[in-house]
């Protein structure tokens, strides 16, 4: 029995100290975290931050070196089984079956979690319903897109009904219109009091999040919600848009006083030590031959704030 | 626009796999040394197309050339005067860098005087230089795509196709790579690419939209976010960005989440800009701000797939 259920207050992930190495290679250093119930977790970070190894730790797929986690009250590492009673895990290469339909491949997953055989025809109806397959329910799931594949994934991961679910970067390949449906489906999961714990390389998707954790080398450098840690930025921020915005972009950062200018297509996010330099910048760009159609001041992105704090590491 | 500045220049291409069309008799003009953008929802038939121009796949029905040659039937040729990197472009992942660079140079027959400055050169490209020993598996994710990368242009190909080359790539690195993209282009060389991040589709020159096998938009990116676009986006900033989402698609405004705002696209602003705010403070959501935007091209995507 692990020491939080008689805390009352059962987090749905805790992790103490844990801690991945591989040979001299240390992917996850010693991470601390705790989840609640119900929220969206949103776990961000360069390649190679550590991000699978510690979801399919969390998943108790991959056997912790140090440390221990606790997901849904149980040991990842003493019960590992019942863990993954308790869980859904989508990994970024889902093993769908190809040549099986979209109703055989949930089937195929009802059996796996053995759920009980009378409540499979409404869970499957509701299950198609939310993920917009119902129509395409017979149809061979290699012959799905890229978008509906990774539904339908989704649709098998949440089948035994879990406590917790974890995707790890679900939404790689997939199209504007598919990610949207696809958040869409998340929202109404968190509002069923499903906790879920996403990594994601599109920024956008983690600032949907209830709360933002960015990775790098194996430790967590902020953990906080999307609004707090847009602040942390600490300078003003403005965005400029301009046909030019990559020549732009060279050029303001020859500014004195700019402490950084990313590109967002034809968009430009340019964090300065004080508000007055953007004259200057304007001036400067003009001399160059650079148009500016507009600025104003913005929040950061979470994207401004993950490129500022990694390339300081 | 005379056939010797473009480097593609297909008519009425098309691919039919038994009773299914894949690609419908699209047309394609691409100059030389441009960054041109194939976007697209996933099966629309982006990498079908990618196929038949690269000599992979022979089309159904259509006629042009890549380089000069014809498609239907140089393709040989063709090959050779290319680069194709894949999203799952296969590195040998237990070959070291500087092995991987050998094998490519090898299958693509770089000369033997050239192959030395060559492999520098990728390597350089790669940010490798000091890691040309490292087994390529013990890559982080963005040095193993900028290899690809190297790797894919060893022969020197005037045209490179890359299909999603930088899906589930980190921002950083996404950046450093569309670099890379653009210096190749200032050198002259032609960039077909296809990607799913509608901020990089605006750093390419000139973009198609294909949908259901056709092409059902094409030009600048400004062009996409004016002519295409005959509604208005409205950029909406509450403080609770999901609920005010569901409360206005519940009344028929349909918005989407941009990060921590929405954006809903109307036809009428005059109405829709006052009707935003009462039925947010109706269900008690405080709206900070609503003001009209220049589309991005996510709003122009998804605007004109849903009119498809």
């Amino acid at each position: 029995m692990s020491r939080y259920i008689s805390n009352n207050i059962i987090p749905a992930i805790k992790t103490s100290g844990l801690t991945k190495t591989f040979g001299d290679t240390i992917a996850v250093d010693g991470l601390n975290l705790e989840i609640r119930k119900g929220e969206l977790f949103g776990l961000v970070g360069p390649d190679g931050a550590g991000k699978t190894t510690a979801i399919r730790m969390l998943s108790a797929i991959m056997e912790p070196t140090k440390g221990e986690a606790w997901v849904a009250g149980h040991s990842v590492i003493s019960e590992g089984e019942t863990v993954k009673e308790k869980i859904g895990y989508m990994s970024q290469r889902f093993g769908l079956y190809e040549d099986l339909t979209v109703i055989e491949n949930i089937l195929f997953y009802a059996d796996l979690y053995d759920v009980p055989k009378k409540e499979r025809p409404l869970r499957i109806e509701s299950l198609l319903g939310f993920s917009n397959l119902t129509p395409f329910q017979d149809r061979l799931a290699g012959r799905l897109s890229g978008g509906m594949k990774q539904k339908l994934g989704l649709a098998c991961t949440l089948i035994h009904t879990p406590e917790v679910l974890f995707l790890d970067e679900p939404t790689n390949g997939v199209d504007p219109v598919s990610r949207r449906d696809f958040w869409k489906i998340l929202y109404d999961l968190l509002k069923e009091g499903v906790t879920i714990f996403a990594s994601t390389s599109y920024l956008d998707e983690a600032e949907r999040c209830t709360r933002v954790c960015l990775m790098n080398k194996g430790s967590i450098l902020m953990d906080d919600n999307p609004a707090a840690i847009k602040r942390s930025l600490g300078l003003p921020m403005f965005e400029m848009w301009s046909d030019e915005a990559r020549k732009a972009a060279e050029i303001i950062k020859t500014v004195k006083g700019v402490h950084s200018a990313s590109l967002y297509g034809n968009k430009l996010h340019v964090a300065v030590n004080s508000r007055e330099l953007m004259d200057d910048i304007i001036i400067e760009l003009g001399r160059s031959g650079i148009t500016i159609r507009g600025h104003r001041e913005i929040l950061p992105s979470i994207e401004d704030i993950f490129i500022s704090r990694v390339e300081r590491q | 626009m005379s056939p010797g500045t473009l480097a593609v220049k297909v008519r009425g291409l098309s691919k039919l796999f038994g009773d299914f069309t894949a690609v419908d008799a699209i047309d394609l003009s691409i100059k030389k040394g441009e960054i041109f953008g194939f976007l697209g929802p996933n099966g629309a038939g982006k990498s079908t197309t990618i196929k038949m121009l690269c000599g992979l796949l022979l089309p159904t029905s259509g006629n042009g050339t890549v380089n000069g040659l014809d498609i239907m039937k140089e393709s040989e040729e063709i090959k050779k005067k290319i680069g194709y990197m894949s999203q799952k472009f296969s590195l040998y992942d237990d070959l070291s860098v500087e092995q991987n660079i050998d094998f490519f140079s090898g299958i693509y027959g770089v000369s033997q005087t050239k192959k030395i400055e060559r492999k520098e050169w990728a390597l350089d490209m790669a940010g490798l230089l000091d890691r040309r020993k490292t087994v390529t598996r013990d890559l982080p994710g963005g040095f193993k795509q900028r290899l690809a990368l190297g790797c894919a242009i060893l022969h020197a190909p005037p045209l490179v196709f890359l299909d999603e080359p930088t899906s589930g790539v980190d921002p950083i690195s996404r950046r450093n790579f569309w670099n890379l993209i653009n210096e190749m282009s200032k050198a002259g060389t032609t960039v077909f690419v296809t990607t799913h991040y509608m901020d990089e589709a605006d750093y390419c020159n000139r973009l198609a939209l294909i949908y259901r096998g056709r092409v059902i938009a094409e030009g600048t990116p400004n062009d996409l976010k004016q002519k295409y676009m005959t509604s208005y986006v409205l950029e909406i900033e509450t403080d609770r960005v999901v609920e005010a989402m569901e409360t206005l698609n519940r009344s028929g405004i349909e918005t989407a989440i941009f990060g921590s705002l929405l954006h809903a696209t109307v036809d009428n602003m005059e109405k829709a800009m006052p009707r935003i705010r009462e039925v947010l403070g109706e269900a008690g959501i405080r709206t900070e701000r609503v003001e009209r935007i220049v589309p991005s091209l996510e709003d122009v995507f998804v605007s004109l797939i849903e009119a498809a």
